[in-house]
């Protein structure tokens, strides 16, 4: 049913965001009435792609047709009034406003509330999509938020649906509703440009795709020729491989156990943790790979005790039971943390390098004594981190803002490893780091490692999991994958682990 | 918006010690504007201003009495705005800190003995830090917006007093005036130089500033208000609870505020009555910022506004200008103190428009 003009065509767009290429020459052409997969592993540039698509980021080079005709699209109106609608990831409505408000808030022409209300209505039944106008917001699951914001993109009558990573926070039941909707869209001859990294429904719902890899198009493909393996394989580029248990013998003493975790989240947009076990040994990395939001920053905040386990027993550190301990009762057993974030959460942007190492430092780390600052001992630490992670600064104490990434993150990974912790908890450890800084930073952690602590990696970046992990275990929809060895491993295996496939079934123990 | 402020890489330390001079000296200059509109000399209207008041010991006795409460209320409210906690509500902590220790005093007038006194001090700070509690708890039970809260509470302050002092507490010898008795001795701040109003509540307000500048500058729990107050993620990350210290740095403010509400009554005006604070309470907010949030800085600022308090009662008199212009000029000096702040921590940048897709 496709026609012979591409209702959607980008050609050889190209988009820098400073050194980093998001996208090179990438082409791609959306028929009418096809549901068009854009697959790709995180930071793969999907997302540049589609914001240039919508009028929110314009490409350096390249151009954008609509039905075969050139256009320009400085402004997500512009791209509406073409007829393309979003769907983001993260919705933006207001909680204390009615759906009905929300909706009219967001539509470019004016209308009385009672009219947007009997439109909603209408294009709720049409799609089978329910929806209660005078409902607030905040009273609202997150698939029904997600739904007005389909609804809200529908009443536009686009001719292009794009939705980024629709599923990635509804439920299995919500998922078929969604399908059903995008299959009703379908029908009408509207295209619908579908961003995930999810192989089995990608399989299931569309009849193309455009696989990114690096920002550049590395494969274009009818998904429902493919398996799920071979879509893995073109995503991550490598080689097929099959997954093997790890033996749970000989290992050294275990440092850290986390016994059946379940952790509901606060956060709306957050992953709730779903039984979640693992163990590390002493000299041992463990690597948790998976993609972003699927329960990383709720493993890191209760791992490092920001947040509390339910149970005093589901994370046990070197044979103690510290899941109620706050932050500072782990670092004085022996534990150090490094998070994602390092502006703002590691660090504080606007206090000089000695306070920041007061930060984690004040409670066990001897740079204070009753409660008093030691002035000395801080600039001290500055130093002796500065000597041994070659951190590159102007002044002997700049405000942590004033460095570079690299620089600050090799402080602060610098910071916990020179108090020569027993468990290190390391989250993106060179997440936007030059490559100089990454290599000093992966060392590190294999040397302390080798010196008898425990550390554990969550990373997106799966050669780095490849470089340093001993183990290597994979996280989605907040549960766990059993961890396996690193060396038994292929990128195939874990991406597909990554994308959902094998997590189905009720999970086995972590051996 | 084609104009945005971003943030300078970074702002030396002497740039922050240089923007409240600046902000004085732009206060001066506009200042002799003013004067000059005024009809006045502006530089007798300046000396008369800012000399006179302290040229002879009285008048610095009088400057020490205006600056002890605003000092001691601006040291505490420095502590919550470095926390990020906005107690706006010092002038109702104050008047409640007068109410709580004047009470003790009316209470015991007649039958007291030395006790008094320090009992009265404490039922001040107890007083002043129950009452900045309410929005503490509020803020961070129930996420309910402590700017308002301690606001708004400054009106149940002034009201609870004016009934006070118009019905149960009225002393029954004062021709029907709205006013409590006159403090006994044993209830009032012994004076530190005899014919002088300087009282003991100076020295107390000057340990005061002592104890919350160590504090600040070298103990954890300064560090803990500081990182609260700059990066809240990082104060967690460090193990610090935000909430606790929230309630913490406003019962701390509110004891400054109730303890300097307690020493004005008892030490300055020595009974209660309506309009009893020329709005300590609310000039300590511009103490505080002029100080930058520091305690010694706090001491300095509180200082200088004093004396355009006593310069703007000797300009009264001298030179008949209109009190309010003792208004205009902290009005004026909070101003310039955020404009300066304001540019030399941020800079203004255009944004260039979007851009166009290369065709």
């Amino acid at each position: 049913m496709s026609a012979p003009v591409p209702l959607l065509e980008a050609e050889a767009i190209t988009r820098r965001f400073a050194t980093l290429v998001a996208n090179e020459a990438v082409d791609l052409k959306v028929m009418p009435g096809e549901i068009h997969a854009l697959l790709g592993e995180n930071g793969a540039g999907k997302s540049t792609l589609v914001k240039m698509l919508y009028g929110l980021l314009q490409p350096d080079v390249g151009r954008i047709l609509w039905r075969g005709k050139e256009v320009s699209l400085p402004t997500p109106k512009a791209a509406r009034a073409l007829g393309v609608g979003m769907v983001f990831q993260h919705f933006s409505l207001f909680d204390a406003l009615t759906v009905a408000e929300n909706v009219a808030l967001a539509l470019d022409e004016t209308a009385p509330l009672a009219e947007v209300s009997e439109r909603i209505v209408e294009v709720s039944r049409a799609y089978g999509l329910p929806l209660e106008p005078k409902r607030e917001v905040w009273r609202l699951s997150v698939g029904a938020r997600q739904r007005i914001e389909i609804v809200r993109c529908l009443m536009q009558d686009p001719q292009l649906l794009i939705l980024d990573e629709p599923t990635s926070v509804l439920t299995p039941q919500e998922c078929d509703g969604l399908f059903a909707t995008l299959r009703t869209i379908r029908g009408e001859g509207r295209a619908v440009l579908y961003i995930s990294h999810k192989l089995e429904e990608v399989r299931g719902l569309c009849e193309a795709a455009t696989i990114l890899r690096l920002g550049r198009v590395v494969a274009r493909c009818d998904p429902r020729a493919e398996t799920a393996g071979s879509l893995a394989r073109m995503m991550v580029g490598s080689n097929v491989g099959e997954v093997r248990r790890a033996r749970a013998e000989g290992r050294a003493p275990v440092r850290l156990r986390v016994d059946n975790l379940s952790l509901a989240s606060d956060d709306p947009q957050g992953t709730s943790l779903r039984s979640v076990s693992l163990e590390v040994g002493a000299g041992e990395i463990l690597g948790i790979a998976g993609v972003a939001g699927n329960g990383q920053d709720e493993l890191f905040g209760v791992l490092s005790g920001e947040a509390r386990a339910p149970e005093a027993g589901n994370i046990v550190l070197d044979g103690e039971a510290v899941g109620w301990s706050g932050i500072n009762a782990r670092r004085r057993k022996g534990a150090a943390f490094v998070p994602e974030e390092r502006l703002g959460h590691a660090a504080a942007p606007r206090m000089p390098l000695s306070d920041n190492a007061l930060v984690t430092g004040h409670a066990a780390g001897g740079l204070a004594r009753r409660g008093f600052l030691d002035r000395a001992r801080m600039l001290g630490w500055v130093d002796a981190v500065t000597r041994a992670f070659d951190v590159r600064k102007g002044p002997r104490d700049p405000e942590a803002a004033s460095l570079s990434g690299g620089n600050l993150q090799k402080f602060v990974v610098g910071r916990e490893i020179l108090h020569k912790p027993q468990l290190l908890v390391v989250s993106q450890p060179t997440w936007g780091v030059d490559a100089g800084a990454a290599m000093l930073i992966r060392q590190a952690l294999i040397d302390l490692a080798a010196g008898g602590a425990a550390v554990l990696v969550i990373s997106q970046d799966l050669d780095e999991l490849f470089e340093v992990t001993d183990r290597m275990a994979v996280i989605f929809h907040g549960r766990l994958s059993p961890a396996y060895p690193t060396g038994e491993l292929t990128r195939e295996a874990v991406g597909l682990l990554m994308g959902g496939e094998g997590f189905a079934a009720p999970r086995e123990e972590a051996a | 918006m084609p104009l945005v402020l971003e943030k300078r890489p970074a702002a030396g330390a002497a740039a922050l010690i240089l923007s409240p001079l600046l902000a004085v000296a732009l206060t001066l200059a506009s200042s002799i504007v003013v004067f000059w509109f005024l009809g006045q000399d502006p530089w007798r209207a300046l000396s008369v201003y800012f000399l006179l008041p302290v040229s002879d010991f009285w008048g610095i006795q009088e400057v020490a009495v205006k600056a002890t409460p605003l000092v001691l209320i601006a040291v505490g409210l420095a502590l919550c705005f470095r926390s990020n906690n906005w107690n706006i509500g010092a002038e109702g902590q104050f008047l409640i800190g007068a109410i709580c220790g004047g009470g003790v005093a009316v209470w015991t007038h007649g039958w007291g003995g030395p006790w008094v006194l320090p009992l009265m001090l404490v039922a001040g700070m107890a007083g002043g830090a129950a009452y900045a509690m309410i929005p503490a708890v509020l803020k961070t039970r129930l996420r309910v917006n402590e700017i308002l809260v301690s606001l708004m509470l400054v009106y149940v302050a002034e009201f609870l007093l004016d009934w006070l002092v118009r019905g149960p507490w009225r002393d029954p010898f004062g021709f029907n005036m709205p006013q409590t008795v006159t403090f006994a001795p044993e209830a009032t701040l012994p004076v530190l130089f005899d014919g002088g109003r300087m009282n003991l509540g100076t020295v107390i307000t000057l340990v005061v500033v002592a104890v919350a500048a160590v504090v600040m500058a070298r103990t954890v729990k300064g560090f803990e208000i500081k990182l609260v107050g700059d990066a809240p993620r990082a104060a967690r990350f460090a193990g610090f609870d935000d909430k606790r210290l929230t309630i913490a740095v406003f019962a701390i403010s509110g004891a400054l505020a109730g303890l300097a509400g307690v020493m004005e009554a008892a030490g300055t005006v020595r009974q209660l009555l309506p309009g009893f604070s020329p709005g300590y309470g609310f000039t300590a907010i511009i103490v505080a910022f002029l100080g930058r949030l520091n305690p010694i800085g706090c001491l300095i600022a509180g200082v200088f506004i004093a004396i355009t308090f006593i310069g703007g009662e000797n300009a009264q008199i001298i030179l008949r200008i209109p009190r309010d212009m003792t208004m205009v000029f902290q009005g004026m000096l909070l101003f310039y103190v955020l404009a300066c702040d304001t540019l030399i921590l941020y800079r203004v940048r255009r944004v260039a428009p979007a851009r166009r897709v290369p065709t």
